[in-house]
């Protein structure tokens, strides 16, 4: 197999990989829960500490002016990574369920009514049920769910009749479970026709895929820094500068007001209208490095590389485990990203993990915050093996041999 | 390093295999009690028939489905509580808790040796001990206590409808 990217390298920038677990070499397969970070990025919110640590936008001192510039820098690496149309398009949150909420609560609130249909889909992280749940209760809006098909893709045949007088679809651009890609210009322009605005939930897109906010054609993208290589505490929201400009504030504090009276304030600008108090600064120049380190190895690359491996993955669990082990998300790597989630049919997920950790093998198991699709493939929880940029053949083969050691430890 | 086989003993993979008392009893006369882990999705339900006149624990059946700890365990709960006297399943109860370190009037971290033997009260946990290895892996307690959680939900509800 020609190697896209040259993984020795790759995992040679990560310092975790130097440590062992249980006295073996660590083999990380959960970093669509959470990403590991590369010493630049480290180094990064290191300097950021050491040379310039200041509030930003407060100060009128040299310092000040530099963490303000590191800020605003990393939000523009963000609006280039995305194809914003403009810088201001990116609102900075704690993550991306706040970026969800920040939708729901601001835009929705603002904008659905009782009986307003909000279209969402049966693979939805909870991170894009529950504010819906929330405005279900508080507003009386109707949740209407797209279903999935037997081999792990929405189901769009009635995709219509359920955007039928939809103010909202809110969809995952990839499914955090299945691994199943969703074609976002197809369901953007769908939802357009019927009059609806479009929420994309790119927690597992933006790290692992070339995003274009403009090519999907989308009104809201959200997403999340730890995912891709940045640290804990900083995500955000993209959205056209108009629906932004016409949002009210979602926090009410400080940064978000140019004017606070006895009797009222009035809101800053966008994109600070919606960063109330004091932000991850300090993270955004990890999340800036973060970046830095993905375009040098390209999206596209990664987006291959991660094919290639999915593919490895795929075909190595199949042939050690034949019909033994149930893959639960598309067979097609042109139709699917790397989180792979499985089950034996008689060994409980978490056993499973249990075992795969005396070997250092990191994977998750639990219903990964997507109890609605657990429902739907009638399982209480799965296995889940997901692939990055530091990943390659070795840890494919380390899952494979620790999986056959828990079925066997486990017959029946 | 806690190894596998401190968690996963003979005995608890001997009662995750072959279950003991699966089944349902007709409600009522028997209660019912659901226990629910979420994490995991973990699943106990519980049916114990209890004779009012001698306060003991005639039948109990068991069903639901989990991972290997909380179904062994779940096993081994019915096992050791089927024809015993409710209060002395109760004791059970607290004497299981103690053994997975969950002391009740105790903040975490403030028990000693000494506890355990005060709360297993003389109370006998034989096979039940296997399970001990579940503490050196703190995010499967959960898994070992949910039958034990659900056991005592059903004898609070029967005594409730008794009272």
């Amino acid at each position: 197999m020609t190697e896209v990217l040259d993984v020795s390298r790759v995992k040679a920038d990560f310092p975790i990989f130097e440590r062992k677990v249980n006295g073996k070499p660590l083999v990380y397969l959960d970093s669509a829960s959470s990403s590991q970070k590369p010493r630049s990025v480290l180094d990064a919110m290191e300097h950021h500490h050491r040379h310039h640590y200041a509030n930003v936008h407060r100060g009128i001192y040299t310092i000040a002016e530099e963490s303000t510039a590191a800020y605003e820098g990393a939000r523009a690496k963000v609006a280039k990574l995305l194809n914003a149309r403009a810088t201001g398009e990116i609102v900075f949150t704690k993550n991306i369920t706040e970026a969800m909420n920040l939708v729901a609560y601001s835009w929705a609130r603002k904008n659905l009514g009782p009986g307003d249909p909000v279209v969402i889909s049966e693979m939805e992280h909870h991170a894009n049920v529950v504010p819906w749940h929330i405005l279900v209760e508080e507003r009386g809006v109707e949740l209407r769910w797209i279903p999935i098909t037997d081999d792990f893709q929405l189901d769009l045949t009635d995709l219509d009749r359920l955007l039928d007088g939809a103010k909202l679809l809110s969809v995952t651009a990839m499914s955090n479970v299945l691994g199943t890609l969703n074609d976002i210009r197809l369901l953007s322009d769908a939802a357009h026709a019927a009059g609806a605005l479009v929420n994309v939930d790119a927690a597992q897109a933006v790290p692992h895929l070339p995003v274009d906010v403009q090519a999907w054609d989308a009104d809201f993208v959200g997403f999340t820094g730890h995912k891709m290589l940045g640290p804990t505490g900083l995500g955000g929201l993209w959205a056209r500068a108009e629906l932004l400009d016409a949002m009210p504030p979602f926090l009410g504090g400080g940064e978000m007001i140019t004017d606070v009276r006895f009797d009222g304030f009035e809101p800053n600008e966008v994109p600070w209208k919606f960063e109330a108090g004091t932000m991850p600064f300090v993270e955004a120049s990890g999340l800036a490095a973060a970046i830095d380190y993905l375009s040098a190895l390209g999206m596209d690359a990664v987006r291959a590389h991660e094919k290639q491996l999915t593919e490895y993955t795929l075909r190595a669990l199949e042939e050690r485990f034949e019909d033994r082990l149930h893959i639960h998300g598309p067979r097609d790597v042109d139709q699917r990203g790397g989180a792979i989630s499985f089950l034996f049919d008689r060994i409980h997920a978490h056993d499973v993990a249990q075992v795969l950790d005396e070997d250092g093998v990191c994977v998750r198991a639990s219903h990964h915050c997507a109890k609605p699709l657990m429902r739907v493939l009638g399982v209480p929880a799965t296995t889940r093996a997901s692939l990055y940029v530091y990943n390659d053949e070795s840890d494919a083969d380390a899952l494979v041999e620790s999986l056959a050691k828990a079925e066997k430890f486990f017959a029946i | 390093m806690p190894g596998l086989e401190d968690l996963y003993r003979e005995i608890i993979l001997d009662h995750y295999r072959s279950p003991r008392n699966r089944g349902e009893l007709p409600v009522p006369p028997a209660t019912k009690a659901e226990g629910f882990n979420p994490l995991c999705g973990d699943e106990v339900v519980l049916y114990l028939d209890i004779d009012p006149d001698t306060a003991t624990v005639r039948d109990v059946k068991i069903d639901g489905q989990g991972c290997s700890i909380s179904q062994a365990s779940t096993s081994m709960m019915s096992s050791a509580v089927k024809g015993k006297p409710v209060d002395e399943a109760r004791k059970l109860i607290r004497a299981f808790k103690a053994l997975m370190s969950i002391h009740e009037s105790k903040l975490e971290g403030e028990s000693d040796g000494s506890d355990l033997t005060a709360e297993l009260d003389g109370v006998r946990l034989g096979d039940l001990e296997a399970l001990q290895g579940v503490v050196k892996f703190p995010v499967r307690i959960k898994c070992a206590t949910l039958a034990w959680n659900t056991l005592q939900q059903g004898l609070d509800e029967r005594e409730s409808v008794d009272a």
